[in-house]
């Protein structure tokens, strides 16, 4: 019988997960945590460079597999980033995304992954600090869980998250500006 | 429509798991209406198995995914027979007889259910699916306003409503709307009231499926010598 521990497991048993650093997937809105995130680089904010980031037109358009295809390609977190509540540029697709994104935690801890490695956070173009915040609280929170249990290597989850946003790059050329 | 919900991952991972190949097959009809068995769920479905495995390691199971147009037609499952060769066993993701359909055409492969199926029922608002239908071979709901006491009623009564029946709910569940109260009032709007005055006879089961599976049998469509009985 194989038995596998979570990582979780492994940092209690005092498991290798030293020299660690968690790859970030930030799906994000086009009209606030896209423009934040621009926003943080114009103010040469710091922040971790753990975070990969996906246009989407609206967090509206991400679909629970897009978080699940993530994960499954060993990526450490996914943070989904739209428009503060009542902003929406499509009336309430930040409200369906939340939803989603609860459905999928639900997922997530039926199948025994940490539901804490994905979150949702609500901000607005003018956020460049509170973008900068979110990755920060994000890499800190990934830290304490330790890698995800699904990944193999790093270069495949880069891989799997350089295939994610051209997927996504797709999808938002023809949103409108 | 037929609507069905999803079973647990780790159910559907505990059935797979000691297979080498399995092939995910969802349904393009009922099932994707009521957002349980389409291809945007058995992706879903798919990949939160996948992952499930490898959490338990059995990362060696590949789980592929397909969907057809129906699971309930042999025409749309011939279109992905030549596919299933390559898998040692199938999930459907279609209804019950999606599930059983699957199992009488590809006899020497074994088929697992992916989703609980519930009844046939309509949308009640967007994302809630309510009973409307328990398939008991004679309708006779225009007897009753339009509305079936055989499904609306939880205790199916003919002649209601019985004695708990308190401000239009039922008894049975506190979340659940009296039948009977629905059948008064419409009939009231509709101008009926009256024709609820005689008593219902009882319902002819002989219709229903105590005898076994039931058969609906088109004569002028059977393609043979002679069609089957009902």
């Amino acid at each position: 019988m194989r038995i596998s521990w979570s990582t979780l497991e492994l940092r209690r048993r005092g498991g290798p997960v030293s020299d660690y650093e968690p790859l970030i997937l930030a799906l994000c809105c086009h009209y606030c945590a896209y423009a934040a995130a621009d926003l943080a680089g114009s103010m040469r904010l710091q922040y971790p460079a753990n975070v990969r980031v996906l246009r989407y037109p609206c967090t509206g358009k991400v679909e629970q597999n897009d978080i699940l295809t993530a994960f499954e390609g060993g990526v450490d977190g996914v943070l989904v980033a739209g428009c503060l509540e009542g902003g929406c540029h499509f009336l309430e697709g930040n409200l369906r995304a939340r939803r989603r994104v609860e459905r999928t935690q639900e997922i997530m801890r039926e199948i025994g992954l940490e539901p804490e490695r994905l979150a949702m956070f609500n901000l607005s173009s003018a956020e460049g600090g509170r973008f900068a915040e979110i990755v920060t609280e994000m890499v800190d929170r990934l830290r304490e869980l330790g890698p995800s249990p699904l990944r193999t290597n790093k270069a495949d989850a880069e891989s799997r998250v350089r295939e994610l946003q051209a997927l996504a790059e797709e999808t938002v050329e023809g949103a409108p500006r | 429509m037929i609507v069905a919900d999803r079973k647990d991952v780790r159910e559907i991972r505990d059935k797979i798991k000691d297979h080498n190949r399995v092939l995910f097959v969802g349904c393009g009809t009922c099932v994707t209406v009521c957002l349980s068995g389409g291809e945007r769920e058995v992706g879903i479905l798919a990949s939160a198995t996948r992952m499930a495995l490898k959490l338990i390691g059995h990362e060696n199971v590949v789980v592929d995914e397909c969907t057809i147009e129906r699971q309930c037609e042999d025409a749309f499952i011939d279109l992905i027979a030549h596919r299933v060769d390559d898998y040692d066993a199938i999930c459907s993701f279609g209804c019950g007889v999606g599930v059983q359909h699957m199992a009488e055409r590809f006899p020497k492969t074994p088929v697992y259910a992916g989703l609980n199926t519930q009844f046939m029922g309509a949308l009640e608002s967007q994302g809630v699916w309510m009973e409307k239908c328990a398939g008991c071979g004679y309708c006779r709901a225009d007897e009753f306003a339009g509305i079936c006491p055989i499904t609306r009623c939880a205790k199916q009564l003919l002649n209601g409503p019985c004695g708990g029946s308190r401000d239009g709910m039922c008894e049975v569940r506190p979340d659940l709307e009296c039948g009977w109260q629905l059948i008064y009032d419409r009939a009231k709007a509709i101008g009926t009231l009256e024709k609820l005055r005689a008593i219902a006879p009882p319902v002819d089961w002989s219709f229903s499926m105590h005898g076994g599976p039931r058969k609906v049998v088109r004569e002028d469509q059977y393609v043979g010598e002679s069609a089957p009985k009902r």
